[in-house]
């Protein structure tokens, strides 16, 4: 007997999920240019359609918490205190909305900086000449739909133009006031030839977030990025910075997270100047069933001697899991290439796991590209030295937690931030002895 | 301080019995040596001694002071006094030697009731007892061992235990990977920790780290237990004639 089968298609599945999330949505007003970059993005984003547990690029991170139309209510705990004593230009978004009462208005020399939701309405060139630009012409190499659909639809945001060397960093900081807000955010930064910024990122700013970060670094510029990502345990995070960095600009971007239900953190870095720059960190500590956390990085070297490096670095227990797929692609004439990539876990029991894809694919021949990636358990031989001098079990693991994530916090170039980092980190492990 | 009757030990993981039986005493004050062919189990006693995982107590005690050191974590026998110099220090990339050492004695002085020492308190008594041991001070500012030579090391293990205090101070071949220079620094650090009420257990398999460490008393371990014991002419006599002499004579 043959039994009927009933198919649906795949492709119809997508569909069908990608409309139901783009129900509840309409695009933000705004000008001309702004709607066109918009309903362009919706275009590229209804083509692609957003993803199913079945690609490979969502192989290890399930989308479907993405997916789902409509966000849980996620309790709200205190704002994560990491950078508040560091001396910044504080730009506040409380549940995704730019919140000038608790902003800093004071002029930053040699930074301009706008609410996204303005510049949208101007003419602005450098915005418009960047916004989801990054974004959509990254997406030839690997779809990212979720960034489409943030450049659609992200009604808020800032757009920052560094001319000088900036005397503070700008700290984005996000609160929030709502249990169940789904918010995009979608920032452009431009640092022009020869300046100088740090952006520091830290708070949870929604139950479901979904940013875009796309940052041009122009000839000789520096810029770096350090964040902290919120403490809810419950949140769903999906960001991603994209940075194309020119003849001998440096980029550097380090993320600190704790747990997170879902995080999904995305890096793509065009290496399109001679001599440029690209590093790219991370140190995330994950404890309990259904704590996810997944770097995916993606470093193209389009030009001659360039240098990046990815350090990545997660410890796990109670059931937690890490993911982390990277890539360096090496393009045909991008000689002299170095570029490096580590991604380490530390798995403190044995329900804990790490899902690591490292991927080089090299199209010049004279370049230098290495990659590692391991998983190991806590050494006993440096447990049992400390408690035999008296450190107390729990505190010797930490003392070696710490000394594991030192890597990646060594990317941060300010020591003070990586110190603050550090207490941070410190202070979460004592929390959850 | 230390006493240790018919001791048995056999490693958890293979039913091989490693002490078969081991009786000794340290006093107050003294400095009491260990020698012993290869595989006698002299390192065994003292991992066993200082709590290290994998192995498997089938008999007998050990105390220190009167209390049990059987039944206790590795960092409770630390803050009851008692100190493991290791035959191979161990790296540990990340932890800063200074960090280190003052989690750990800030740990055992609050496990002794004791007040925690403040950084700065603390940086002036590692700076003192550094000099004191002629140690360059430099070397707390590195991570823990990494990067050391094989005598750096064993210094840094001196300075630990003249910054924590102990009791009892087990010495695991510390003569070993030293060449006669840095025997001799290290000798000379152990030598000012001398005191009435601080004892020691030097474990070695050569009489010549006894020429600057000089022991009260010797003794010869075999096949996992004590079987002669002397003063330090023992250990000359050791080095004169091998140790197939005083085990068949003991056999």
């Amino acid at each position: 007997m043959v039994l009927p089968v009933r198919k649906t298609r795949k492709t119809d599945v997508k569909a069908e999920a990608t409309e139901a999330r783009l129900a509840p949505l309409t695009l933000p007003e705004g000008g001309s240019w702004s709607q066109g970059a918009r309903k362009s993005a919706l275009e590229r984003l209804r083509e692609m359609q957003l993803p199913g547990a079945r690609d490979e690029y969502w192989r290890f991170t399930k989308p479907g918490p993405l997916l789902e139309p409509q966000v849980s209510a996620l309790p709200l705990e205190e704002q994560d205190p990491v950078f508040d004593g560091v001396e910044a230009a504080r730009i506040v978004f409380t549940d995704g909305r730019f919140d000038a009462e608790a902003s800093d208005t004071d002029a930053l020399e040699g930074v301009e900086i706008e609410r996204l939701a303005t510049a949208a309405g101007a003419d602005i060139h450098w915005v418009r000449d960047l916004y989801g630009v990054l974004e959509a012409k990254d997406q030839a190499r690997v779809e990212r739909p979720f960034a489409a659909l943030n450049t659609a639809f992200a009604a808020d945001g800032v757009v920052i133009r560094v001319t000088g060397r900036a005397p503070r960093p700008v700290h984005l900081v996000y609160r929030r006031e709502a249990e169940a807000a789904d918010v995009m955010l979608h920032h452009i930064v431009k640092v022009e030839e020869g300046a100088e910024m740090t952006l520091l990122e830290t708070g949870t700013g929604a139950a479901r977030i979904n940013t875009v970060l796309e940052v041009d670094v122009a000839k000789g510029a520096t810029f770096h990025h350090v964040r902290s990502q919120g403490r809810e345990h419950d949140r769903l995070v999906n960001t991603h910075v994209y940075a194309r960095v020119a003849e001998e600009g440096v980029f550097k971007t380090f993320t600190c997270a704790l747990n997170g239900r879902l995080t999904r953190n995305e890096v793509m870095v065009d290496m399109a100047g001679d001599d440029a720059v690209a590093h790219i960190a991370s140190a995330c500590l994950g404890d309990g069933k259904g704590f996810h956390d997944d770097d995916t990085v993606f470093v193209t070297h389009g030009a001659e001697r360039g240098e990046s490096r990815q350090v990545i670095k997660k410890v796990l227990r109670n059931a937690a899991t890490g993911v982390f797929q990277g890539k360096i692609l090496v393009q045909p004439g991008a000689q002299k290439t170095d570029g490096y990539q580590i991604s380490q876990s530390l798995l403190l029991d044995e329900d804990a796991q790490f899902l690591a894809k490292p991927e080089l694919e090299i199209y010049a021949d004279d370049v230098q590209c290495s990659h590692g990636s391991t998983s190991g358990a806590i050494d006993e031989e440096g447990l049992f030295y400390l408690r035999s001098r008296g450190v107390p079990h729990d505190r010797a693991v930490e003392l070696l937690v710490l000394a594991f994530v030192a890597e990646a916090l060594d990317e941060i170039d300010d020591s003070d931030l990586a110190s603050r980092l550090r207490d941070r980190l410190d202070g979460w492990l004592s929390r959850r002895r | 301080m230390l006493d240790i009757k018919d001791l048995k030990v056999k490693l958890e993981e293979e039913d091989k019995q490693i002490l078969k039986g081991v009786d000794l005493s340290v006093e107050d004050g003294q400095v009491a040596a260990i020698m012993g062919p290869n595989g006698s189990g002299k390192s065994t006693l003292s991992y066993v001694l200082s709590g290290r995982e994998g192995y498997e107590v089938t008999g007998g005690e050990a105390s220190l002071q009167g209390q049990d050191l059987l039944d206790m974590d590795p960092e409770e026998r630390a803050a009851a006094g008692l100190f493991l110099a290791f035959q191979y220090p161990v790296e540990i990339p990340g932890v800063g030697n200074q960090v280190f050492l003052r989690t750990a004695l800030n740990a055992q002085r609050k496990a002794r009731g004791e007040e925690e020492l403040s950084a700065t308190d603390f940086l002036r008594v590692v700076r003192e007892k550094a000099k004191t041991l002629n140690i360059d001070a430099e070397m707390l500012k590195r991570p823990v061992n990494v990067g050391f030579s094989g005598g750096e090391k064993k210094r840094n293990e001196i300075l630990q235990m003249a910054v924590l205090e102990p009791k009892m101070c087990i010495l695991d071949e510390t003569d070993s990977g030293l060449d006669v220079d840095a025997m001799k620094l290290v000798s000379q650090g152990v030598n000012a920790l001398r005191d009435a009420g601080r004892s020691f257990l030097v474990i070695t398999h050569y009489q010549r780290l006894l020429d600057h460490i000089v022991p009260d008393v010797v003794h010869i371990m075999a096949d996992g237990r004590i079987v002669k014991s002397g003063g330090p002419e023992l250990a000359l006599e050791v080095e004169k004639n091998g140790y197939s002499d005083i085990l068949s004579e003991v056999r």
